[in-house]
């Protein structure tokens, strides 16, 4: 299986990404944001960082890259797109995703280990937990409040399709503790916190982000073998 | 006449040239407003021959500022010489003067890493001043060949109530966080250090550490006829003009007159900043660059003489061919400009291409803006008229060296007399648990998440301890988990009462946090924080501070790989105290091992390891009780460092240590609440075996003597880790970790016994600093 990560110029957690994508057992393709092709993957990460700095909207301008132009359409026909941090933030700005994310209530950037329950474990990056399982991976942003309109919002919770779950106090406003959510086919799934930095012991607060990596190997081996 | 020939005609007017110069000798010159002394720039006519022209007095002014040349501080530098070892030269890759140490750490793999002080900008402009702080150490580790892997910072503060502390404390936070997030290096750990003395001259020193294969090491020399000088990277735009000269090399106004130095602060652009470091890594990947330097402090003037003065020849250089951000700069101001996010690189002419495909790669601009010659002198063109005509050692090298005067000062007898001996001790239980608490909130023991949340210290996925633990700790490689811990110390308030010990005492406990970790230490940055160098009292602080820490290194055995001075952190007569930050490096074979502060397990056991001493004087005790600075600061014993290093690498290789923990500021007492705190695991403490060696619980709770750390063995460990401990090492046995206990019991006979529930534990740590800078 060949999972592709995405490096856009500022992006930070690429080799992050890329290590957690070979600990879960699938071989990594590095794709470069100026190169319009996805090189045959089954599979892509949108890593954490800041885009192009990020001095716009987050996400704004990388939305725009040529890698993009490919991307968006794979992941409308079916394509399982990981988007953590600075990569749910693209997705949103891609419109992968509704809603959007803005500055932390607090106004500071916040690195905690967070708590977070899984509420979907149906979607191609998630399959690997157990509904309402509780896990612990770091969350580090200064822009990860998500916010929507209030249809959306319910639209999301009554199609199930919020995937992570704040546990514990708001650690930055986000509307109904929401911490990451997914597309109506549940390929595509952006959120805030890292589950690639809680892959290995010794190393982050938990090894609990792993089976994100893990799902998505397992849904693409299901569909192979099916 | 055309166009061009009118626009060149415009550019020349009013530069002045060399041919200029030598037929103008008594133009007046702004010597005196560059910072210049009158025999400097006397000096300056000498080495030429002639009087400077301004771009040539512009480049002397930067580069003979105190920031650059060392001046005052050069002549004691002797020391580091005369007190290094062959046997510690042997890990040394790279020592003094290049811009970092590099250490061999083993496996093939080096280590550069340097502490350097953004003090005066940042209380300027807090935010700006703090993050190009971050983005000039990084740049100076970058210029050395290596992927930078991790940063600290070692942050002190006035009063944190004052009002002054609110508007600086959040924007050098804010800065620092933003710089080195967006960059994408872990930050790893520092310090947070409030008092009064530094009002008005806050301290920001940071650290970074990188890593590369020991034959990817580049130096900073401009060698080989012909080859090209690339500056590549940011334009250059108006920003930090005289940041070295006019700024960190001069004492603020006490009465806050005059114009804002604001201007002579640099701006920084992180996002720039993180695309020129894989740049640059990529560019070393692939052979293309002969010698490389990094434009910080003095920009330009400093790059080309440097890499000139280094190298074996002359060079020339083109000066009206580098991008500008403001079309309006002059010579002078190019010369003089900070402008951050900037490299110089020297490419032999068949590798350009190759060069220029890399950075055309990342969207990095790139100009050839010059060449390696084959004179001897650095020569900078203006629109072909020769404006700087130097040789580049009297720039870069040869600047002045001031023996200044210095005197133990007069205050000092006063000072030193003046001892914690009468003041009023806590005696029972409940004057101790009062006293625990009342320490734990206050300013320099309290929880510091609130500025440490706002740094990432989890990307790059190497990190295996950080804030608040001990020292910070990231893997090297990734298949055998080599790595590096660092830690960066200083107790000023130590070094006031005796800058000699003061300095061994900031030594001795880096390289304990280090040990605590469990690496071996290996190697020493330091980061010399004083007042004005004019002031011979201030001097006497800093020779004895360089004596004890190159005395000190001498008996560890490891070298000091460089660092930085800064001086002039005074506002009007009153000096801070003498703040010698060091940072110890150290070595583990597999990081994974590494030993953190914290209890994670029932039943381990707690044993104290070291000797307890009535050491109160300079105490956090003293001034959080008392508002007390007097006496002498504790015993210092390298030899018995070295020991007690031994035994906590031993523990964490064999894995015995459910946790350890250093004891300094605030001693044991701080320590057990701060073990406790950490994963919520209480603890049931017993001082009679203290107080059986004639410590009482008071002393035994709050004492600073040195060389001491609390270890908790895990259970079935206790006899082997009893038995590696030598005699010479005493060990006390404290108590056990207990689930039952809810946060912290002590029990010191009928009266001096008592117990603090973790939530109030919790609560007490954790409110201070939101209770001033909000949620």
């Amino acid at each position: 299986m060949k999972i592709g990560v995405v490096t856009f110029p500022g992006s930070l957690d690429d080799r992050d990404a890329a290590r957690a994508v070979r600990a879960a057992g699938a071989d990594v393709v590095t794709l470069w944001h100026g190169d319009r092709d996805l090189h045959g993957v089954d599979a892509v990460v949108l890593p954490g960082g800041f885009s192009y700095g990020d001095y716009l909207r987050c996400g704004a301008i990388a939305r725009f890259a040529p890698v993009m132009d490919v991307l968006v359409p794979a992941a409308q026909g079916g394509l399982p797109v990981l988007g953590i941090c600075n990569g749910f933030q693209v997705l949103c700005e891609s419109h992968l995703l509704p809603g959007a994310l803005i500055r932390n209530d607090h106004r500071k950037f916040n690195c905690v280990d967070q708590v977070l329950r899984v509420e979907n474990a149906s979607t191609t990056w998630t399959s690997a937990y157990a509904a309402g399982q509780e896990i612990t991976i770091p969350l580090k942003n200064g822009e990860g409040g998500f916010v929507a309109d209030e249809a959306t919002l319910d639209r999301l919770e009554g199609e199930g399709r919020v995937v992570v779950r704040y546990v514990g106090a708001n650690p930055n406003g986000s509307h109904r503790k929401i911490a990451g959510i997914t597309n109506d086919r549940g390929n595509v799934v952006g959120l805030m916190p890292h589950p690639e930095h809680a892959i290995e012991p010794g190393y982050g607060p938990s090894t609990d982000g792993l089976d994100f990596f893990a799902s998505a190997l397992a849904s693409l081996e299901q569909v192979v073998s099916a | 006449m055309s166009a061009q020939t009118e626009a060149t005609r415009q550019d020349l007017a009013g530069v002045d040239t060399v041919t200029q110069a030598g037929t103008t000798p008594d133009t007046e010159q702004p010597w005196g407003a560059l910072g210049l002394k009158v025999d400097e720039y006397a000096n300056i006519k000498e080495i030429l021959g002639r009087r400077p022209t301004s771009a040539e007095l512009a480049m002397y002014s930067v580069m003979w500022s105190e920031h650059c040349s060392y001046k005052s501080s050069k002549v004691h530098f002797s020391l580091w010489g005369e007190n290094t070892t062959d046997a510690m030269r042997e890990k040394l890759l790279v020592g003094i003067g290049e811009n970092a140490g590099v250490v061999d750490i083993g496996d093939g793999w080096a280590v550069t890493f340097k502490i350097e002080s953004h003090n005066h900008p940042s209380y300027v402009e807090p935010h700006q001043g703090a993050a190009t702080g971050v983005g000039g150490i990084v740049r100076d580790i970058m210029s050395m060949g290596a992927r930078p892997i991790a940063v600290m910072d070692a942050l002190r503060f006035g009063n944190l109530r004052h009002p002054d502390t609110l508007r600086v404390l959040p924007g050098i936070v804010a800065g620092v966080g933003g710089y080195g997030n967006c960059l994408g290096l872990p930050n790893i750990g520092g310090e947070v250090v409030f008092d009064d003395c530094y009002q008005g001259n806050p301290l920001v020193n940071a650290l970074c550490v990188g890593a590369m294969r020991i034959e990817d090491i580049h130096l900073a020399s401009a060698r080989g006829v012909g080859n090209k000088v690339v500056l590549f990277g940011a334009k250059t735009g108006g920003d930090g003009i005289g940041g070295v000269s006019v700024l960190a090399s001069e004492t603020f106004s006490a009465t806050g007159g005059g114009p804002t130095k604001r201007p002579a602060v640099q701006v920084g652009d992180p996002f720039a900043e993180k695309v020129l470091i894989e740049c640059c890594l990529d560019l070393y990947a692939a052979h293309v660059v002969a010698g490389i330097q990094d434009l910080g402090g003095a920009g330009l003037s400093c790059a080309t003489s440097e890499l000139a003065s280094n190298g074996d020849g002359g060079m020339a250089v083109e000066l009206d061919l580098v991008p500008l951000r403001d079309a309006s700069l002059r010579p002078e101001e190019i010369l003089m400009s900070e402008s951050q996010e900037r490299m110089m690189a020297i490419v032999e002419p068949a590798k350009l291409e190759a060069f220029l495909a890399i950075t055309t790669r990342w969207d990095v601009e790139a100009t050839v803006i010059g060449e390696v010659t084959d004179g001897e002198h650095l020569v900078i063109t203006w629109h072909g008229e020769t404006i700087v005509d130097v040789p580049p050692r009297s720039v870069a090298h040869d600047g002045p060296v001031y023996d200044r005067p210095l005197g133990r000062p007069a205050y000092l007898d006063g000072l030193v007399a003046d001892t914690t001996a009468d003041l009023e001790r806590p005696v029972t239980g409940e004057e101790l648990r009062a006293t625990l608490l009342t320490m734990l909130a206050s300013p320099n023991l309290c929880d510091t998440s609130w500025v440490t949340d706002q740094y990432d210290r989890y990307v790059m996925g190497n990190t295996a301890l950080a804030m608040p633990d001990d020292a910070g700790v990231v893997r090297v490689d990734e298949e055998t988990g080599r790595g590096v811990a660092i830690s960066t110390d200083c107790n000023g308030r130590f070094a006031k009462l005796d800058p000699y010990t003061g300095a061994q005492a900031a030594l001795a406990e880096a390289y304990r946090n280090v040990s605590t970790a469990g690496a071996a230490p290996l190697a020493v940055t330091d980061c010399l924080n004083f007042g004005s160098p004019e002031d011979p009292g201030v001097m006497w602080q800093f020779r004895e501070s360089i004596r004890g820490i190159a005395e000190g290194c001498k008996t560890l055995g490891i070298p000091v790989t460089g660092g930085n001075v800064s001086f002039y952190n005074q506002t009007g007569d009153v000096a801070i105290h003498p703040t010698p930050v060091i940072g110890v490096l150290g070595v583990m074979e597999d990081v994974s091992v590494r030993t953190p502060s914290g209890f994670s397990v029932d039943g381990s056991r707690l044993y104290l390891l070291g000797d307890t001493r009535d050491e109160l004087d300079g105490s956090e005790w003293a001034h959080v009780a008392h508002g007390h600075l007097g006496g002498v600061p504790p015993v210092v014993d390298l030899e018995h460092e070295m020991r007690l290093s031994a035994v906590l690498q031993q523990g964490a290789r064999e894995g015995w240590f459910d946790a350890a923990h250093d004891l300094s500021e605030g001693g044991l007492a701080q320590v057990l609440a701060e073990a406790v705190l950490r994963n919520g695991i209480g603890a049931r403490v017993g001082l009679e075996r203290l107080v059986l060696k004639g410590v009482d619980p008071f002393t035994a709770l709050f004492s600073e003597s040195t060389g001491r750390v609390l270890v908790a063995v895990t259970p079935g460990s206790e006899d082997e880790f009893l038995a590696a401990v030598p005699d010479s090492v005493s060990v006390t046995e404290l108590g056990l970790t207990d689930t039952d206990v809810d946060g912290l019991v002590v029990v010191a006979g009928p009266d001096a016994s008592f117990g603090i529930d973790h939530a109030t534990l919790r609560r007490t740590h954790k409110a201070t600093l939101p209770g001033i800078f909000g949620p």
